[in-house]
């Protein structure tokens, strides 16, 4: 008999029922080494979920076509590795919970993403100047994460960070034609920069949980990643014909569930069929 | 039981195409890492192309399907993340055989690494690949996009028989 798709994708089944068992076990201890992990790994999975989840958006509706794919794409890349990164918290939390229970059934204050990836998309530039900022801080990280203790983080990293290495070629060089491009193209670019860089600062504010995290070897202290950002950034704005604002003041929060009014919005977009009818199969 | 050897499951796995690029087949791709007998069970170890690729679940699919047509009974597949799959996998004879479909294989060696500081001027000119049309053979072609049909592929243009076309980006 042939097989049908749904049990090829079910994965070990003995894993999954040893793992359901644990459905009923108590929630993680804050505190606790597997709560900050659990964390860890939903501030990560949660960045590339919400920024995956806005590129999405743009499906049909970019300017030009080539564009439009272009986009899909990333947004597929970035939900791909959203999947890794959430089924490894969902197995570390072990109380059952796959990727798809941690992404479709949890609340605003759960979700541990940095606020810049639920800005919304605004024009073109916004979205661009968006990924580019992400990608700036998302390529080092990963790179540092291929270091880390926990074996089943740096594989992730690895591979994530090899479609990451595109990603930010392919924002960094339309910033850089955008930016130095038409006058309308620059203004509207400088207009992205000046209304974003305030929440670019957040992934390299560190709190006890991080630096716990980077004390046991798991992931990086996140202000270690500054000087690489700062680094290409300044580099791609000076070619981008672009003026970095003065002040580095960051809007914080939404690595600890603090999130802004948008969050509410794009969670209802995102979640409604999943709450509507649980367990829904495609 | 019968347990066919693991080179005949190896043939096997050969004939079973890739689903978004029918003229190479998943061991072309470089994506079955391994093969092994557990006891009973045969074991399939497959790792993704990219994360987010939609073939992966047809692609266990399709594993699955031609193993039990064959007569393989008890089957487990394994997804292996380390180390990551690359194009230089994709063995010579697939290679060509994407050429001729009209797509550009990879340029081994050429991944983009995520450093982008000293790279800044070859980002803000044209392409530095010298990326074959694999249609007239001209390497007069430009990128039009990072991102092509799938994630593994970018848009090029040739500027001589000006047809676009997708070269399998190296990763
Ligand atoms: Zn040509």
């Amino acid at each position: 008999m042939a097989p049908s798709l749904s049990d090829v994708m079910t994965p070990d089944a003995a894993a999954l029922a040893a793992a359901q068992k644990g459905e009923g076990r108590a929630p993680l201890k804050a505190g606790s080494p597997e709560h900050d992990l659990f964390t860890g790994l939903t501030r990560l999975g949660d960045n590339c979920l919400i920024l995956g989840h806005r590129v999405s958006e743009w499906c049909g509706h970019a300017p030009v076509l080539e564009e439009d794919i272009a986009l899909a794409n990333m947004a597929l890349d970035l939900i791909g590795q959203t999947q890794l990164w959430l089924g490894l918290a969902g197995e570390v939390e072990g109380r059952g919970r796959d990727a798809d229970a941690l992404a479709f059934r949890r609340d605003g204050w759960d979700f541990h993403n940095i606020l810049l990836v639920e800005r919304p998309n605004g024009d073109f530039g916004q979205t661009l100047m968006r990924q580019f900022l992400f990608d700036a801080w998302h390529a080092p990280m990963l790179k540092a994460l291929e270091g880390s203790s926990d074996d089943r983080i740096a594989a992730i990293a690895q591979k994530a960070g090899k479609e990451v290495a595109y990603h930010i070629e392919r924002s960094a060089d339309l910033v850089i034609r955008l930016g130095d491009g038409t006058e309308e193209s620059h203004a509207r670019m400088q207009a992205a920069l000046e209304a974003l860089w305030g929440y670019a600062g957040e992934a390299f504010i560190a709190d006890a949980v991080d630096t716990r995290l980077a004390e046991a070897g798991l992931m990086p202290a996140p202000e270690s990643l500054r000087a690489t950002f700062d680094e290409t950034v300044n580099a791609v704005f000076a070619e981008a014909a672009l003026t970095r604002p003065e002040s580095d003041f960051a809007h914080k929060g939404g690595k600890q569930g603090r999130h802004s009014e948008h969050m509410g919005h794009l969670l209802t977009d995102m979640q409604w069929l999943q709450r509507a009818y649980p367990d829904a199969k495609w | 039981m019968v347990r066919p050897a693991l080179e005949q499951v190896w043939d096997w796995l050969g004939e079973v195409p890739d689903p978004e690029i029918p003229v190479i087949s998943l061991t072309d791709l470089g994506i079955i890492r391994d093969v092994a007998w557990d006891d009973d069970t045969l074991v399939v170890t497959v790792t993704p192309t990219y994360s987010g690729c939609p073939a992966t679940s047809v692609i266990n699919f399709e594993i699955e399907k031609k193993l039990r047509d064959e007569g393989v009974g008890q089957l487990r597949l394994e997804r292996q993340l380390t180390p990551p799959w690359t194009t230089d996998w994709i063995k010579p004879q697939a290679r060509e055989a994407l050429k001729a479909y009209g797509i550009a294989p990879p340029i081994d060696g050429t991944a983009a690494d995520g450093v982008l500081a000293g790279r800044i001027s070859r980002l803000s000119g044209q392409s530095n690949l010298a990326v074959e049309c694999p249609r007239c053979g001209s390497t007069k072609t430009e990128k039009v996009s990072q991102f092509g049909s799938t994630p593994c592929k970018a848009a090029y243009r040739c500027t001589d028989c000006l047809e676009p076309f997708d070269y399998f980006k190296c990763i």
